[in-house]
């Protein structure tokens, strides 16, 4: 019989105001009872919804089942035979949207926290040195990876797993991309991400640092050297600015530059060798997910921090538990509002943002009320760091210039959902192929790619 | 071919400007004038980019040449013929359009003749009939004069205080010879912030194209972070993607040189407490 209990089994959580001045994860994960507990909500539907609400297809109610029975070993082979990163997604997924927004317990009170239970069991396997790297034989064909964010490092695994010799080419000295440089500390720990990485060589993927792809070898010499397919799953790195006067003054990053100064070159620690201006009271402009971590991340360096946001609170993009998250640390949301300039003094450091108030108007072809400038309604607020958080665009380094391979309007690499593209032989998926999107999507991309990869070579 | 970020050749060439060779063999075979790398010394260490000088494809040795400033420089400096760089990645940015323009001149302020050398070299290989004018404060600092010399038709070596080659700065001798009646098709500028700004403004008043190459505050070297904006002709211009090198008569120099003062403070706490830990050093050994 079912846990029949309405409500999610609460997650134990750092207190607000003493989490928001540390770098430590947020989220303290489930004791066993408590994942046990919650796995037994689930009522082993016949036909269940969650599962294809998941992007990379893990078959939920069987790894919770084993749950329920106590059986984390058992749970924690199906989840990883599906999911090549299950303590990464159990923390980053938008399972609101996915899984959970699918099971039929949130019809009537809230749905199965499908997330909390797969972080407990990937966690778990962690600890009691538990790793599914059991890969098929060699079968002696090599494949070539660029970038190793969540879409390479899922493509990557599958292809070992398969048999398949495989190298991934990372241009930063740290493998994991978006998962390394971007998503804080408190939110994914780093040694965590390091963990599946190295699980990943146990299961013999070479990863190659500081090979910038398009730079010290083309995706031509790749397969010169005798690669027979090239996945391509470098991102969507360039970050975009508002074009409005003062964005070169000193005191203005883009989100990237930030979080990567935080996360990747740790900043934030004392005596790092890369520095971090202390902020006393920054502007973070965009209502996203990154734009909910750089917020966080400034509040934990010390400033007052103000989110700008030009739609309203039902339009932020942002995961609704990260808003909630910012908001108890104390994270000051300024909707319905829009900056028009940033100004500096004499010294060209930023000393005040200058934003006009919105209201909404009409849906426009998102289906999102646009906002619409309320005439005379031009303030300043004093800060003395403004981080742009406005999304992202397609970073074309590593592929331009690949003789056929066809780009989108926007510059991504033209690849449908199988990750097939103009040339054969060539895959490609995740950011590098959609924009900017989620994790979970672009690992979704690397497994079904991983699939196509091994139908071409087999069939050559 | 293995890369090893291996030292296998280190000079000083002046108390505050050293050249490494690195073992990177897959670089050299790819790096172009003009280009840049980006290292690291040590695991926690800071991602700084530097030029590259020079690359040996045979020998699979890329070149660069640093100055004493930060931190990290210094650290790196500590790092001895034999001994390996944690990180080394490149070649990065575009290369600089080496075509036969005519009659160019190549201005190097500093450090910056290190890098206007390649450049120099390419060019006067392209059949160019290259003037390369190299700028120091003082006859004691000048670097690479023998390299220099093959690497150009006529070198100027110029002097602030005079002490060696031309009196005064880089412009000025550009100035004289433009004056003297020679006709520039083209004119390169690599140096400190200052020089190349005053070089474009001369250039300017003269008509002559320039292509300056920035080397501002840069993470990944990848146009990720954007941390190296800059603007050209009004747009926003990654130096790191889109440069190094620029058409000098679009930058805003100004907005460049003060955001590259965004750190200096850290600069100078570095080298202070480097200086410190080199004391402490001195009285353990």
């Amino acid at each position: 019989m079912a846990n029949m209990q309405m409500n999610k089994t609460p997650m134990p959580e750092q207190e607000p105001n003493v989490r928001n001045a540390n770098f430590k994860e947020v989220a303290l994960g489930y004791t066993f009872e408590q994942a046990v507990n919650e796995a037994k909500r689930c009522l082993q539907c016949k036909n269940p919804a969650c599962v294809g609400g998941c992007p990379v297809g893990i078959p939920i109610p069987q790894f919770l089942a084993k749950v329920a029975e106590e059986d984390i070993a058992g749970a924690y082979e199906i989840l990883s035979n599906a999911n090549a990163l299950p303590a990464i997604s159990g923390r980053v997924c938008p399972q609101e949207n996915q899984c959970e927004g699918k099971c039929i317990r949130g019809v009537k009170g809230e749905p199965v926290s499908i997330g909390r239970v797969e972080r407990f069991v990937a966690d778990w396997a962690a600890e009691n040195g538990i790793a599914n790297v059991t890969t098929a034989p060699k079968n002696g064909h090599k494949v070539a990876v660029v970038g190793s964010g969540p879409a390479g490092l899922t493509c990557a695994g599958e292809l070992a797993r398969m048999g398949y010799e495989v190298s991934v080419f990372e241009a930063f000295h740290v493998a994991g991309g978006v998962l390394s440089y971007g998503i804080p500390e408190f939110r994914l720990p780093k040694a965590i991400v390091a963990r599946e990485v190295a699980n990943l060589e146990k299961m013999g993927v070479d990863i190659q640092l500081n090979m910038v792809i398009g730079k010290i070898l083309t995706i031509t010499d790749l397969f010169d050297m005798g690669y027979e397919s090239v996945f391509i799953g470098s991102g969507a790195g360039l970050p975009m600015f508002m074009k409005i006067p003062g964005e070169a003054l000193i005191g203005v990053y883009s989100a990237n530059e930030y979080l990567t100064r935080i996360n990747l070159m740790k900043a934030y620690k004392d005596g790092a060798a890369t520095p971090i201006l202390r902020n006393k009271k920054v502007a973070v402009v965009g209502g996203g997910n990154v734009a909910m971590d750089a917020a966080r991340c400034a509040k934990r360096l010390g400033a007052e921090v103000h989110i700008i946001y030009r739609r309203s609170e039902a339009e932020l993009p942002a995961r609704k538990e990260e808003v909630h998250h910012a908001k108890e640390e104390g994270i000051i949301f300024d909707l319905l509002t829009n900056p028009v300039a940033i100004k500096g003094d004499e010294s060209n450091h930023v000393n005040a943002i200058t934003c006009v108030k919105m209201e909404l108007g009409e849906p426009d072809a998102s289906g999102r009320r646009s906002p619409v400038v309320v005439e005379g309604s031009e303030f300043d607020i004093e800060v003395d760091a403004v981080i742009m958080a406005l999304g992202t665009q397609a970073n074309q380094m590593s592929y331009n210039g690949t003789p056929g391979l066809e780009k989108t309007r926007k510059g991504c690499v033209a690849a449908d959902e199988k990750g097939v593209t103009s040339v054969p032989g060539i895959f490609a998926g995740g950011d590098a192929a959609t924009g900017a999107a989620t994790v979970i999507l672009a690992m979704g991309a690397g497994k079904s790619a991983a699939k196509s990869i091994d139908e071409y070579i087999k069939s050559k | 071919m293995h890369q090893t970020y291996e030292i296998v050749v280190k000079k000083t060439l002046t108390p505050e400007i050293s050249l490494i060779s690195v073992s990177a063999p897959l670089v050299a075979a790819k790096a172009k004038a003009g280009q840049f790398i980006i290292l690291r010394v040590d695991e926690e260490g800071e991602r700084i980019p530097l030029t590259i000088s020079n690359a040996d494809v045979e020998k699979g040795l890329v070149t660069v040449v640093y100055q004493k400033i930060g931190g990290t420089t210094l650290a790196l400096d500590q790092l001895q013929q034999g001994e390996r760089l944690h990180d080394f990645v490149g070649p990065l940015g575009q290369p600089t359009e080496v075509e036969n323009l005519g009659r160019v001149a190549v201005l190097g302020g500093g450090l910056g003749c290190a890098i206007a050398l390649p450049v120099a070299r390419a060019l006067t290989g392209a059949g160019n009939t290259v003037d390369l004018i190299g700028g120091f404060k003082t006859k004691d600092i000048v670097i690479l004069e023998e390299e220099m010399t093959k690497a150009c038709t006529d070198l100027h070596i110029c002097t602030d205080d005079g002490s060696y080659g031309y009196n005064g700065f880089v412009t000025g001798k550009l100035e004289e010879l433009i004056a003297s009646g020679v006709k520039f098709d083209h004119v390169f500028a690599i140096g400190p912030l200052m020089m190349m700004k005053f070089a474009c403004k001369l250039t300017e008043k003269y008509n002559i194209p320039t292509t300056v190459s920035m080397n501002p505050i840069m993470i990944d070297g990848t146009g990720m972070c954007g941390g190296c904006r800059l603007t050209v002709d009004g747009e926003v211009k990654f130096a790191c993607v889109d440069g190094p090198d620029f058409d000098g008569h679009k930058v805003d120099f100004d907005e460049v040189i003060a955001r590259n003062a965004t750190y200096r403070e850290f600069e100078a706490k570095a080298k202070e407490k480097h200086a410190c830990r080199l004391g402490g050093g001195a009285m353990n050994g």
